[in-house]
């Protein structure tokens, strides 16, 4: 997104720039009227965008940050600067916490799940011959579809007496749980869902990859004997796949922190605080309990967490020239 | 060290044949180009010798081995590819090393950590960074073995490349290209750094370019190939001027032979572009043939008449020591050019009418199939078709 944006941004300057002093001098603008002229064309053509981003993008940002420093409830006509109170409250809640050590546990679940099982998909499909735009289509489906719509037919496939998950469990005689009703279960199957969520996006980024491994190395890995599979995926497959992997890593683990869906059809957080992430306290605070000044706060550790990720993201993304 | 047979390879893509049926023998030490326009089949040659593919038909034997079937890595070979094919990730000591470590080291022996505990392990990896050491400082790249590829310049790259296929010492080297992503200046110096390793090395190598010069200047033999078939194995001199085959005639050369059709008037005289030329010949009178000239066969004449060829100039190219003469000749679409010495020819100016003469032991006769005729083969003039018979 931003590589375009600043492609433009760095040619277009210099090439206006020097359009403008080739141009032949019986055009009767001083220099200065020149560069003023100059300035408005600039200024027209930013504008829209600068509005955009100031209206969608900033404002909103900053009044987050302001409303996080007050005591304003949703639809109260009245608020009062608070300092960091809010912040102070959202570090002493047990609650927060527990929603944040949560998420950090699905992201810890998820990323992993996703990274090593879209790897192996893709592999799989990559080394087979043929039907691989089914394989990479059916693969891919969860990730385009309408994740509370999914998370619908989830809950009714993981329902305690009659979801077929139990059912096929019991009829092969192995132990059915209440998968989504249990505290030890609830935020694992959730990440399980978020696997199968998020594993079709890994795989096209990791396949992507494996295209673009020049077949040259593997010739040559044959050549110095390092033609076992294990061999070839230690010598060149993996390395190959370092910048996607890192820049799967990071775009899977933003999703992971961002999930809300899936929590707010099956479990509302439950059972007790068992599955309640980040996004999802947010939005329980803000919208139900109208604490918004609170929520804001808690906004704020979100955008941090977020942004953070994204400035690792960035960096990736620089790096993955170096094997250029 | 060893030498190559290649016996009827055949190898097809679908309903594309590239390679129809090619036998080939190199010998022990020495330096074979295979030489062709893109597409030729020549590339695919080489990875059949290489095990990188599989031929369709005909077999391979390196030394005294048959070696279809067997893996790259049994076949003792090295190769050194086009993109030189370095691991991106590892340092350049890494990359020499690696044919030695899948040789030297067990699959256990080269896990990260554990293999190192291993007894002996320390001691074979000091033996192989020894090797890459001696290997990298006769190459003079012994001061970039912690540096990656992608730090390194096209030469560098290059030399990495042979590094890499030297430091075990195969019985034949195989060589896709090596020096054509490289400029023009290094280019002529890798050229040289290649001859020097391989008269160092003495082993067999196997080079494959589209590049004549490359292979006119580093090969003991160049194998000429076009469209998948072998069309000529000989020292380049003889490539030069003693092609069996059109197409080797002009494939070789630049600017390319002229190539002129032309009718045997009767023995010894033979009617060319409006112009009669002598020259010895024992196709029958009638029959049709082409001329192949090169531009410096010919030399300036005084006058027309027989013997020489009469054009205006259409072009004139100064190369320095050299002209090239773009001459219109009456009847033919293409211009002849003409090769001249610049300090005798100081004159000529586009327009002017020319006339050239042709050393008639210059002339190298093609039948119209392509065939070369040459005077002494006798099965070559009987069979060549009275000019009415081939008449479109």
């Amino acid at each position: 997104m931003s590589k375009p944006l600043a492609l433009y941004g760095a040619s277009d300057g210099p090439s206006a720039t020097s359009g403008a002093r080739t141009l032949p001098s019986r055009t009767a603008f001083s220099a200065d009227r020149r560069a003023f002229a100059e300035m408005l064309i600039a200024w027209t053509l930013a504008g829209p965008a600068i509005f955009f981003l100031l209206v969608l993008f900033f404002l909103p940002v900053i009044g987050v940050f302001v409303i996080a420093l007050t005591d304003w409830q949703f639809g109260a006509r009245s608020l009062s600067f608070v300092g960091l109170t809010n912040f102070r409250e959202v570090f002493a809640d047990a609650g927060f916490r527990t929603s944040l050590f949560n998420t950090v546990i699905y992201a810890l679940i998820v990323v992993p799940g996703t990274v090593v099982f879209g790897l192996l998909i893709a592999l799989l499909i990559e080394s087979g011959k043929s039907c691989r735009s089914f394989y990479r289509a059916i693969h891919f489906l969860p990730f385009m579809a309408t994740l509370t719509a999914m998370a619908i037919a989830w809950g009714t496939l993981l329902h305690p007496t009659i979801g077929l998950v139990n059912q096929t469990l019991a009829a092969m005689a192995l132990p059915t749980a209440n998968w989504l009703g249990q505290e030890n279960t609830a935020l694992p199957v959730l990440a399980v869902i978020g696997i199968w969520q998020n594993l079709g996006y890994a795989m096209v980024l990791f396949l992507s990859g494996l295209k673009s491994i020049p077949q040259d190395l593997y010739d040559a890995a044959d050549v110095d004997g390092a033609d076992l599979w294990f061999d070839r995926l230690r010598t060149v497959t993996l390395p190959m796949l370092g910048p996607v992997s890192m820049f799967v890593v990071v775009v899977v683990a933003l999703r992971a922190f961002e999930s809300f869906d899936t929590v707010k059809v099956l479990t509302q957080g439950g059972p007790g605080h068992a599955s309640e992430v980040l996004l999802y306290t947010l939005y329980r605070e803000s919208f139900e309990y109208l604490r918004t000044g609170y929520g804001a706060a808690i906004a704020v550790v979100f955008l941090i967490i977020v942004v953070t990720l994204t400035l690792v993201q960035a960096r990736v993304m620089d790096r993955k020239v170096h094997y250029q | 060290m060893a030498s190559v047979l290649i016996d009827s390879i055949q190898k097809n893509y679908g309903v594309t044949s590239v390679l129809r049926g090619v036998s080939l023998s190199i010998a022990d030490g020495e330096f074979l180009t295979l030489l062709g326009p893109s597409g030729c089949g020549k590339s695919t040659l080489l990875r059949i010798l290489a095990g990188l593919e599989v031929q369709d038909a005909g077999s391979v034997t390196i030394g005294e081995r048959v070696v279809d079937g067997l893996r790259p890595k049994r076949r003792d070979v090295a190769m050194v590819f086009q993109s030189y094919a370095l691991y991106p990730h590892m340092t350049v000591a890494s990359n020499i090393a690696l044919p030695l470590r899948m040789r030297k080291l067990s699959a256990v022996r080269r896990l990260p950590l554990l293999g190192r505990l291993l007894p002996g392990t320390t001691q074979v990896a000091g033996e192989i960074d020894e090797e890459v050491t001696r290997t990298a400082k006769s190459l003079g790249i012994g001061h970039l073995l912690v540096r990656k590829p992608g730090q390194l310049s096209g030469g560098q790259r290059q030399r990495v490349a042979v590094g890499r296929a030297m430091v075990r010492n195969p019985a034949i080297f195989l060589m896709d290209e090596p020096l054509s992503n490289l400029d023009a200046k290094l280019r002529v110096q890798m050229r040289a750094e290649i001859k020097e390793l391989h008269q160092g090395l003495g082993v067999t190598f196997v080079y494959v370019t589209h590049d004549q010069a490359e292979a006119m200047t580093l090969s003991d033999r160049v194998a000429v190939m076009i469209d998948g078939e072998l069309l000529q194995v000989a020292p380049p001199q003889d490539i030069y001027a003693d092609p069996d085959d059109r197409r080797v005639a002009e494939f070789i050369g630049s600017p390319k032979i002229n190539m002129l059709d032309g009718v045997v008037r009767e023995r010894g005289l033979i009617d060319v572009a409006g112009a009669t030329l002598t020259i010895e010949t024992d196709a029958r009178p009638g029959a049709a043939l082409t001329l192949g000239i090169r531009p410096e066969a010919f030399h300036l004449a005084d006058h027309g008449g027989q013997g020489s060829l009469t054009g205006s100039v259409r072009m004139i190219e100064h190369m320095g020591s050299d002209l090239f003469v773009h001459l219109d000749l009456a009847g033919i679409d293409h211009p002849l050019i003409v090769r001249l010495l610049a300090e005798r020819a100081p004159y000529i100016t586009p327009g002017q009418t020319l006339h050239v003469g042709v050393r008639p032991d210059r002339v190298l006769l093609f039948a119209r199939d392509g065939r070369r005729l040459r005077r002494d083969a006798e099965s070559d003039w009987t069979s060549v078709t009275p000019f009415r018979e081939v008449a479109r």
